[in-house]
């Protein structure tokens, strides 16, 4: 066998036999443990395990490579995955903590006393996560099919099962301690090649730094001018002011993406899981030391991935590399089809341009920059092996949040809340089980038969979490007048016109030829992107939900005062005595 | 009741305070005044292109750990005077 084979079945099956067993260790007893862990998780800890919940096979793969192409306008990536933190800490978090119940539509059902409401939260949910799940399990697929060279289904069901083991047996508590576990891994995997590569290019350890520094070739120029130089001789946008669709767009969009995040069900059910108010604030605090650890990183690891990108093809300015010389990674990666090359002029160069017809890399995939980063720096075997098991860490930590998620709002807010509320703690528990391995059959075959639109499908997540969710909690907490009635109309507005936006533009549900109004630029409201427009849906959902309101009864009195309770300081509802 | 009432007045001032500095940061700062902003240096970054990938998420992290910090004080305060 192969060194770096070895290698890499070393840190991929070793860090499995970890999960397997803390997940024996921490496995759950009660619907409590279940849930939400008994409420008994530090905010260190549980920032982690949020930091390992939320940065997905998207973070840890594609980010770096979106931000590797788009330059300057990935930084809407950047703000928008971390500012909603912001918003979680301040708006919504603390007070959800103190009503002090297991999941968000429970909450959503308390305050607006409707079963309707408890019903469409439970949808906007369900479709949420079960799109991003479907992303989790390709990136397993590939991440086995690459680094291990197994069959892209063989691989797909050894992550199915390794996620079914510790997440039905621990439930939050066995997921909450595989993922800091997970969290530890991925943070590992994706600095220390970027430590490598920064001193390598830059002579500066830490890359957050080394992307401001001057090269180490001796030429005194700074890194990012350099990058700027190469890349606008090959004809491409300056890196460092490339815009992703001008100014509005750019706001529109990182704004969606902020709100989005603090409207994620996964996520905010996390801050369930601590003792105390001031912990779910803390735990916010930590969540984003955590993630920014990384979000920090991939800047650098973008830039650099496509200078050095660049400077292997065209080693000197206009002498581009002789095909029949190429490295072994570019091999590899032309073997997964992720990377293509076609000599239209038969010069047997390579030459590479901003311009199409001229342009002989004919496919340069996004996601391969973090996977191929390493080997293109040509580091040592064993950093590769340990990203390959920390892209696989990102995706089953993401992919067990999830599923929880679906299985507690299914087990807990559709049977026992709304169906069999005579249900007992056992009976909860075996069903909360039976659902989430469901959702790991249902989330695999998707996974292996991907729907034509899973790739539009993250837009959508975001897009509904942003237009329905965060507007009713928010609204349910500074609101103490906000009805029922008039929640569900905003919120079933908010999703109507974000879906119908990305419909017309996309296609309905993705399907191509379809999209009546085309995905032409021209035709864009205000110039916002489909991708940007949960922001418009979540302003739209607040204006519908206040004129709704102003026509109907506020909110009876003991609604006013349950939501005076959440504001209060002091003693906090404890969801373990449920 | 009174006391309840400004335990929450000042919590909404508090993050008024702190969402002015992350609108202005992010959106302000990282996009908006982008331009005019990349005039200026911080080693090898633009000023601009620096607060939109780093400036705003080191921002994002001081703003919640000091919220986190007020509003620990104002618990306690509230807390003793029942």
């Amino acid at each position: 066998m192969e060194q770096l084979t070895l290698y890499t079945y070393i840190a991929v099956f070793g860090t499995f036999a970890l999960y397997f067993a803390i997940a024996w260790w921490a496995r759950a007893a009660s619907t409590s443990d279940f849930y939400v862990a008994s409420g008994g998780i530090t905010p260190l800890q549980n920032g982690m395990a949020i930091g390992a919940d939320w940065m997905s096979a998207a973070s840890f793969i594609s980010m770096a490579g979106m931000i590797a192409f788009m330059g300057y306008g990935g930084s809407v990536f950047l703000m928008g995955w971390t500012g909603g933190y912001v918003l979680l800490a301040m708006l919504l978090a603390p007070y959800m903590r103190k009503h002090g119940k297991f999941t968000v539509p429970e909450f959503i059902f308390d305050r607006y006393y409707s079963k309707t409401a408890r019903i469409v939260a439970v949808a906007c949910l369900i479709i949420a996560s079960l799109t991003y799940i479907i992303g989790q399990m390709k990136g397993v697929g590939v991440a086995f099919s690459r680094f291990l060279e197994v069959d892209y289904g063989i691989g797909l069901g050894i992550g199915m099962f390794v996620v079914w083991v510790y997440a039905v047996l621990g439930g939050m508590k066995g997921i909450t301690y595989t993922q800091i576990a997970q969290y530890v891994v991925m943070i590992f995997a994706y600095t220390i090649p970027a430590v490598f590569i920064s001193l390598q290019l830059t002579g500066n350890p830490i890359p957050q730094l080394g992307l401001g520094s001057t090269l180490a070739d001796g030429s005194g120029l700074y890194l990012l001018d350099k990058l700027d130089n190469v890349v606008t001789e090959l004809g491409f946008k300056e890196y460092t002011t490339a815009n992703l669709g001008g100014t509005l767009n750019m706001c529109a969009y990182t704004l969606s993406l902020m709100i989005g995040t603090a409207g994620l069900p996964h996520v905010i059910m996390r801050f369930f899981t601590v003792p105390s108010v001031q912990a779910a604030r803390s735990s916010a605090g930590y969540a984003l030391v955590c993630i920014a650890l990384l979000y920090t990183v991939a800047p650098a690891v973008g830039a650099m991935a496509r200078l050095n990108f660049i400077t292997t093809i065209e080693p000197m300015a206009g002498e581009p590399l002789t095909y029949a010389e190429r490295p072994q990674w570019f091999k590899d990666w032309e073997n997964t089809g992720l990377l293509a090359f076609e000599d239209k002029n038969n010069d047997g160069k390579i030459q590479y341009t901003a311009n199409v017809s001229d342009n002989e890399m004919v496919k340069v995939d996004r996601d391969i920059m973090v996977l191929a980063n390493p080997a293109i720096a040509n580091l040592p075997n064993w950093v590769i092996a340990l990203v390959a098991a920390g892209g696989l860490a990102a995706a089953l930590s993401t992919a067990a949040g999830l599923l929880l998620a679906i299985s507690s709002s299914i087990s807990h807010d559709l049977m026992k809340g709304v169906l069999t509320p005579n249900m007992s703690e056992k009976d909860e528990l075996l069903a909360g089980r039976i659902v989430m391995t469901i959702a790991i059959l249902i989330s695999g075959y998707l996974g292996l038969n991907p729907p034509g639109f899973a790739a539009g499908t993250v837009a959508l997540a975001f897009g509904l979490a942003a237009s329905s969710i965060f507007p009713a909690l928010m609204m349910g907490i500074f609101s103490k007048r906000m009805n029922g009635i008039a929640a569900i109309a905003g919120m079933c507005s908010g999703i109507g016109i974000t879906m119908l936006y990305v419909f017309q533009h996309k296609g309905i549900m993705f399907i191509p030829g379809t999209s009546f109004l085309g995905s032409l630029e021209a035709n864009w409201f205000f110039g916002i992107s489909p991708n940007a427009f949960g922001v418009v849906g979540a302003l739209i959902n607040f204006i519908v939900a206040f004129v709704v309101l102003k026509m109907t009864l506020p909110a009876p009195e003991h609604i006013q005062t349950m939501v005076q309770n959440m504001r209060e300081p002091g003693e906090t509802a404890t969801v373990y005595h449920h | 009741m009174k006391h309840q009432k400004t335990y929450w007045q000042e919590n909404l001032r508090l993050i008024f305070i702190c969402l002015i500095l992350w609108f202005s940061v992010s959106f302000g700062l990282g996009i908006v005044l982008v331009e005019p902003l990349n005039e200026f240096r911080l080693g090898g970054y633009k000023l601009g292109f620096w607060f939109a990938q780093q400036g705003s998420i080191y921002t994002f992290l001081g703003l919640i750990f000091w919220y986190g910090m007020k509003m620990n004080q104002l618990d306690k305060k509230y807390q003793t005077e029942q």
